[in-house]
């Protein structure tokens, strides 16, 4: 058994060294590149950054940001650069524009809607509940109740 | 009246829904289209010690197909390739994308050769610059080198029919 879990472990971590960083020389440089990688998507996977994408362009492009962060663009000038040549789709956090207003604030709309609903349901409900009985009513109620338990008795 | 706006409201969301399954999250609208074509200079394939630039074209339309020895799709696509080349609409040149010089030339060799020539871009960096993430691609770069189209994934007939030639068309009179 504990053999067993040594070697999952162990599979576990070579899993996990396919998918990472290109060799680096430079550790500093490295994380840079990881953290602008973790905010832009990768094409090909299009449901995971380049940071965690095995995909072949995923590798270009990190070794692409990484010779442009040594020619000393900024994290910004290497975004800029994603966007031109592969549109906003590139951004794991999409920018928040006209064509965008929908998907950042959708949910917050449907919320509000479904919050109205249900309070305006609610305020209905508790209208209708406050219903008034006349004693005659009451007395007509009473007598129904009873010729009803009587009859169930037997 | 209540259950009816529910129906609507319902209705509504199976509309968008149904919207959304039909529209392909693979074909993602270049932010190329309508600018000048990214400058490149690349060996070729067939002659290494050449050149080819988008420069050279300049003044034509003329069509930028990236291809690779190991893309499946790729020869899906040739015979129709082939055939607009046939046509002499306008020229089609070649970017051997991340492939080995010798397997693209065999690769040509054995199912014919569409390009006027290949360029040759074994790291993919042209790729790049022209936001290749899915071989094959197809551009259609007009007379001063202004992208005017983009086809990611394979060109069929229908494609080439209804969008190609009625677009290189327009173009050469342009």
């Amino acid at each position: 058994m504990r053999k067993l879990f040594v070697l999952l472990v162990l599979v576990a971590n070579f899993a996990h060294a396919v998918d990472s960083a290109p060799v680096a020389d430079d550790p500093q440089l490295d994380k840079r590149v990881m953290e602008l990688a973790e905010n832009l998507r990768c094409l090909v996977c299009q449901n995971q950054t380049i940071a965690d994408s095995p995909a072949e362009l995923a590798t270009d492009l990190k070794k692409q940001i990484r010779e442009k962060m040594k020619q000393g663009m900024s994290d910004r000038d290497i975004i800029d650069y994603m966007v031109a040549r592969y549109g906003d789709f590139v951004l794991y956090r999409p920018p928040l524009r006209g064509t965008t207003i929908l998907l950042w604030f959708g949910p917050l709309l449907f919320l509000t809607a479904g919050l109205a609903a249900l309070f305006y349901r609610l305020a209905r409900r508790r209208k209708n509940v406050r219903m008034e009985l006349s004693d005659a009513d009451r007395a007509r109620a009473a007598a129904l109740l009873k010729s009803d338990g009587d009859a169930e008795d037997r | 009246m209540k259950h009816y706006l529910v129906l609507v409201a319902f209705g509504a969301l199976i509309a968008l829904l149904a919207v959304g399954l039909t529209l392909n999250p693979r074909e993602v609208p270049s932010p190329l289209i309508n600018k000048p074509a990214p400058h490149f200079q690349l060996p070729q394939l067939r002659e290494a010690d050449k050149v080819f630039s988008e420069q050279d074209v300049i003044g034509k339309v003329w069509l930028l197909n990236v291809w690779a020895s190991w893309c499946v799709s790729c020869r899906e696509e040739h015979p129709v390739l082939l055939e607009f080349a046939k046509s002499n609409l306008a020229p089609v040149y070649g970017l051997n994308y991340k492939d080995k010089r010798e397997d693209g030339l065999a690769w040509l060799q054995r199912f014919g050769n569409p390009y006027r020539l290949s360029a040759f871009d074994s790291e993919g960096k042209v790729g790049i610059d022209y936001g290749v993430y899915g071989v094959p691609e197809t551009y259609v770069i007009d007379k001063r080198g202004v992208i005017r189209y983009k086809q990611i994934g394979p060109l069929t007939p229908e494609i080439v029919k209804q969008k190609i030639i009625p677009l290189v068309t327009k173009l050469n009179n342009a």
